[in-house]
């Protein structure tokens, strides 16, 4: 419908004075009103990520301009175990917590899409990790999984099932696991919810087809809740997927990186390197090399967007 | 595939809970009579019970937390953990009135309402020209701004910063209102170019052919009309920018001029055994004012999040 053209005002115009065009030229029209958008972007989100790549091959430091050194800090970063830790550290952070957070959003959405009291306050109350500060629910977490105060150990222990308490932050493992849980925890809620926006565009009639030709619960998932969720799972995952891939205030608010590098994500390694170490131009380097994950995951989104389109039926919107 | 009955995503109903149409209109309760009440305990409130207390633990325990005595905070064993029967608010006066904290809060705010305005009027003037204006390559900007939205800011933080020093911006709070609409821009454009979409032309048309002006139909005609939409951008992207954390921790150094999250996360954490008193009562009264927000704006909250989806 936004196909149909607005019919220009007064044709006439065109043979007018300069000025008249750039007021009334639909392109010219069309430029200043971008204007504003396109300063910020071009400033201060464009500009910035040429400048950022440009770094990573200069050895700038804080409060040194730097010089031209090719791929240097790529060279050096390729022999630093700890980069390749990281980079290790932020797939497994996001292959886990991404799988996980699919699996918890789609089962809460669909037990939220049941009829039952109360719907309206408990979906409202499913989204509050949504709104709450990640940085300030992570707080609540480094006190929930504190080493000698922790909640968990302490019902644990009374449940009898440990003698101890857990290092939850202090032991590798146990710290990978608390991070992830952490951005489970807060990722699910946006999941769910977006989800389930989907799940109410599905018609109920569907279902009362199937079941009266003898489909199963499971059916009713896999061949009518599944397939036509598709297009929305793609977009959804994506932007859950790149957040979790650049996360950073989780995993700063909460370990620091620690213990010994083992949740240190990309994100909170290049700033290590570059904010608080001073070497700009290494820290861009490890910055720059998350761009092809990047690229990755919005080719997934595009192609998702693609045959959503076409599934729908539409072709120029 | 392509015939199968969907219907666009109804967002009142995705919250208010009465299921769209179709279910109501026999005033039947879709296929739930075929569950017996014990089944339904099983597969439906169990699971759903045990995941929502998991969601909100935490701020049960931040908010407990925050008024317990600092006695019975670490000591787990003579007292029970799970409840206090003195709640003390000596924490909060403590964030109140000896430390920065109103600073911060006022920072925050004061940072988001800025950022959020500004990045309110360039969406709406950008998502108008895209949408309705359609000049040439109207489509490909639109697709560029969309790629936008999926630069994170922690690939961005390391330049931004150099570029903020050399601005002369460093350790102001200007220089977080001139960075946050990077991140708001292509969400709240997207969002409104959706809303605009669904404004009828022939409205449009009808003023044009009476002689109002583009800035005249977009201030007296749309944007009357896409207020449900401003409101969700406006809101969403001030949780945004409260929620914002890599750039406010770059750019700001003055403990003065911090914003909530990164105070708390810098300040308040000292060697002190008993910081966790004001530590959680500093999380909760910095979550409160989103909270309540919330509260009131729910139904935008879930337009905005499906709604930039969506699109």
């Amino acid at each position: 419908m936004a196909d149909v053209a607005i019919p220009r005002a007064k044709p006439q115009m065109s043979e007018d004075s300069a000025w008249t065009q750039l007021k009334h030229n639909r392109n010219w029209l069309g430029f200043w009103f971008m204007v504003p958008a396109m300063a910020f972007l071009i400033f201060f989100l464009a500009y910035p990520l040429g400048l950022g790549i440009w770094l990573s091959f200069t050895d700038t430091r804080i409060g040194r301009v730097g010089h031209f050194v090719a791929t240097e800090n790529y060279e050096w970063l390729w022999d630093d175990s700890i980069f390749w830790l990281s980079v290790f550290n932020t797939l497994l952070y996001t292959f886990i917590a991404s799988a996980l957070k699919f699996a918890i959003g789609l089962y809460l959405a669909l037990l939220l899409n049941e009829n039952m009291p109360f719907k309206a306050m408990l979906r409202a109350m499913v989204l509050i990790p949504f709104i709450v500060p990640t940085v300030l629910s992570a707080l609540a977490f480094w006190w929930i999984f504190d080493s000698q105060f922790s909640i968990i150990s302490w019902s644990l222990r009374h449940l009898g099932l440990i003698d101890q308490n857990i290092n939850f932050l202090g032991d590798t493992t146990w710290a990978r696991i608390c991070v992830i849980f952490a951005n489970i925890w807060r990722g699910v809620p946006f999941v769910a919810i977006t989800l389930l926006a989907g799940l109410q565009t599905v018609s109920p009639s569907l279902y009362e087809a199937a079941t009266l030709d003898g489909a199963t619960r499971w059916q009713n998932f896999r061949f009518i809740t599944y397939p036509l969720l598709t297009p929305i799972i793609a977009v959804v995952m994506t932007f859950s997927v790149l957040f979790t891939f650049t996360d950073f205030q989780l995993i700063w608010a909460m370990t620091r990186g620690g213990p010994v590098n083992a949740t240190h994500l990309m994100a909170t390694l290049s700033y290590q390197r570059a904010i608080i170490a001073g070497q700009l131009g290494e820290g861009a380097a490890i910055s720059s090399a998350m761009i092809p994950f990047l690229l990755a995951a919005i080719m997934v989104s595009w192609f998702g967007l693609q045959r959503r389109k076409w599934q729908q039926g539409e072709n120029n919107d | 595939m392509t015939d199968l009955p969907t219907r666009s995503v109804d967002l009142k109903a995705v919250l208010s809970g009465s299921s769209p149409t179709v279910a109501k209109d026999d005033h039947s309760e879709g296929m739930s009579y075929l569950q017996s009440v014990p089944r339904r305990m099983v597969t439906l409130y169990l699971p759903l019970a045990i995941i929502v207390i998991v969601l909100l633990f935490p701020f049960y325990w931040m908010a407990l937390t925050s008024v317990k005595p600092d006695e019975q905070l670490l000591d787990l064993d003579r007292y029970n953990p799970f409840w206090t029967w003195n709640p003390t608010f000596k924490h909060f006066h403590k964030l109140l009135f000896e430390s920065y904290y109103p600073y911060w809060l006022w920072n925050t705010m004061y940072v988001a309402v800025c950022a959020t305005v500004l990045s309110i009027i360039a969406s709406v003037l950008a998502a108008y020209a895209i949408v309705r204006l359609r000049y040439k390559g109207a489509n490909l900007v639109g697709g560029l701004i969309f790629l936008a939205y999926l630069v994170p800011p922690s690939i961005l933080f390391i330049p931004l910063a150099t570029v903020v020093f050399q601005y002369g911006l460093f350790d102001s709070p200007l220089a977080l209102i001139l960075t946050y609409p990077t991140i708001l821009i292509p969400f709240s454009t997207w969002l409104l170019m959706g809303y605009f979409k669904t404004i009828p032309f022939e409205l449009e048309e009808c003023a044009l052919i009476d002689g109002a002006s583009r800035w005249q139909i977009l201030v007296k005609i749309v944007l009357p009309l896409a207020i449900p939409g401003l409101i969700s951008a406006f809101i969403f992207c001030f949780t945004l920018c409260w929620n914002e954390f890599i750039y406010a921790l770059t750019f700001l150094q003055s403990t003065s001029n911090k914003t909530v999250p990164v105070a708390i996360v810098n300040e308040f954490v000292d060697g002190d055994i008993y910081r966790w008193g004001s530590l959680m009562a500093g999380a909760l009264a910095g979550s409160l004012p989103l909270v309540i927000l919330y509260a009131f704006f729910v139904e935008h909250y879930v337009s905005a999040m499906t709604g930039a989806v969506k699109e």
